[in-house]
């Protein structure tokens, strides 16, 4: 059963229309990439999921889109629960200027009503042993997020989220401040991850969606151009203007 | 054929004298108050009563008359400029009318002070009848300081990166749960030096206190926040003109304690505003 459809989705930007008609669905503890040159949407679409877009002036949405079964485009669609389910790691590694345990219990702080500190210990150990960073930090916790590397603060990121517990985790290149060692890190830890939760990535980069994706969508001006396995995408893809994207003759 | 060197020189020269019309006046002040008045402070003068119509004594009450005021002005206007602050910054829509408003707070600013003391008078004293007493002065000073305290408020909101608030909201933080774990903690540095800033004004200033609370002559201290106060600005205006034959002594150990008073408020803010930027990395 897919985890998010969406319904013939619409979005505009004031006069810009900047999805048209998006049809798809993901499918959990599956890792699905959007792929497309810049401007095309696809942020845009990752950003409807947790409806991060409403922070924007001017934005229209139309159509449906269904999480767990339920329309988050409901005028009754309750936001907060909304994003403790569906997670999202920015492009920009972004911790909070506390420390590196400060920064993992803030969603506690926000979402428990009393936590005890052992539970929040506790919760900080698996969260950054989620994220293979428990080694590295469980001598440091109180120091600064700040102070951490590149790649720490992102690890760091994605287990605050985790913290929470959400279902779906966006990614919105997640990996393009990083240099290539840490990248292919970060991936191998998205593929560990994607047992538990659904991932959806948004990447510029057509190596990463090849090697880390199951599934794999092509968009193109607000459009969905094509959606399926990425290893049909990749070899066999159905469109033409697919196949210019992928080998490179467009964008 | 014009010379560049010769012209460079002409303007560098200009540019210095401007500069140093401005710091030579106040590094006189400084001094002549410091040379003047610092030969009259000892603990006598700080914590007696004055005596024989001001012209001998100390400056106690002034001192804690002052002390009141700023702090009354402070509880009045932090919290009340606070709250306007985060609305204007995090809710209020961007349209004509808050643009308005913030530009009249700002306007505010540059209100003469007496306006605002005229304005005490009226509503404060004879209005609301609280006569003239410390709870009328210091509600005056506090409207007076609110527009800074609003405005350095604001701006320490907004510089707060926009990053942090998606990144909260993203993690299923309401939007009041963002301001209070996020935004407030790291504007705080922001808010209390402006808030010293205008704390600092508050001490300050004559003409607000001049209708509203300021007695002229009391030598004793306050009983409740309905009674009047001295206060130090308005007792050096009051030796230095109104009083005959007070020795210079008092008059420039009271402009000494005043001008330390406001110089170390803003050492204050300024230290903490330091601080914060050492510490601030993104």
């Amino acid at each position: 059963m897919a985890k998010i459809l969406t319904k013939n989705l619409n979005l505009w930007y004031s006069g810009f229309h900047a999805l048209k008609g998006v049809n798809s669905s993901f499918e959990a503890n599956r890792i699905t990439a959007i792929i497309g040159p810049s401007g095309c949407g696809k942020s845009t679409l990752l950003r409807v999921f947790n409806r991060m877009n409403d922070l924007i002036d001017g934005v229209r949405m139309e159509g449906e889109v269904l999480i767990d079964d339920t329309n988050m485009l409901s005028p009754q669609a309750d936001l907060v629960v909304l994003r403790k389910k569906v997670g999202m790691v920015f492009q920009r590694p972004n911790p909070f200027p506390l420390s590196i345990y400060e920064n993992i219990v803030f969603g506690q702080k926000i979402h428990a009503q009393r936590v005890s500190r052992d539970q929040l210990d506790e919760i900080v150990e698996t969260s950054l042993k989620s994220v293979l960073l428990w080694d590295e930090l469980k001598d440091k916790l109180n120091e600064s997020a700040l102070r951490l590397s590149l790649e720490q603060k992102q690890r760091l990121c994605i287990a605050r989220l985790i913290a929470v517990k959400p279902d779906v985790l966006l990614m919105d290149e997640p990996c393009s401040t990083l240099d290539p060692q840490a990248t292919s890190r970060v991936e191998e830890l998205m593929r560990e991850l994607k047992n538990k939760y659904t991932i959806i990535i948004v990447t510029h980069n057509m190596q990463q969606a090849a090697r880390v994706s199951d599934d794999t969508g092509f968009m193109l001006l607000g459009e969905l151009i094509e959606f399926g396995r990425t290893q049909e995408i990749f070899t066999v893809p159905r469109d033409k203007r697919t196949e210019d994207y992928i080998t490179g003759r467009y964008g | 054929m014009r010379n560049p060197y010769r012209t460079q020189r002409v303007a560098f020269f200009f540019l210095l004298l401007a500069t140093l019309l401005i710091v030579i006046p106040v590094g006189l002040i400084v001094v002549v108050i410091i040379q003047k008045g610092l030969p009259a402070i000892n603990w006598q003068f700080l914590s007696d009563m004055p005596r024989q119509g001001m012209r001998a004594g100390g400056i106690f009450p002034a001192i804690v008359g002052t002390l009141y005021l700023v702090s009354g002005a402070i509880l009045f206007a932090l919290p009340i400029g606070l709250l306007a602050a985060i609305y204007l910054s995090e809710y209020a829509k961007d349209n004509l009318l808050t643009r308005i408003i913030k530009l009249a707070i700002v306007n505010l600013a540059g209100v003469p002070s007496v306006v605002y003391g005229l304005f005490g008078l009226a509503l404060f004293v004879v209005f609301l009848k609280f006569g003239a007493s410390i709870l009328a002065g210091s509600l005056t000073l506090g409207i007076m300081i609110l527009p800074v305290i609003i405005t350095t408020s604001r701006e320490a909101l907004e510089s707060v990166p926009q990053s942090f608030r998606e990144v909260s909201l993203s993690l299923g933080a309401s939007k009041w749960q963002t301001i209070r774990h996020i935004v407030l903690p790291n504007a705080i540095p922001g808010i209390l030096t402006g808030t010293i800033l205008g704390l600092g004004r508050a001490a300050g200033e004559t003409a607000p206190i001049l209708f509203t609370v300021a007695a002229f002559y009391l030598p004793r201290l306050p009983k409740s926040i309905f009674d009047q106060a001295m206060a130090l600005p308005y007792h050096l205006y009051v030796i230095s003109t109104q009083v005959p034959n007070v020795d210079e002594k008092i008059r420039y150990g009271t402009a000494f304690v005043l001008l330390t008073l406001v110089l170390f408020m803003n050492l204050v803010a300024i230290i903490i505003r330091y601080k914060f930027r050492k510490k601030k990395k993104w």
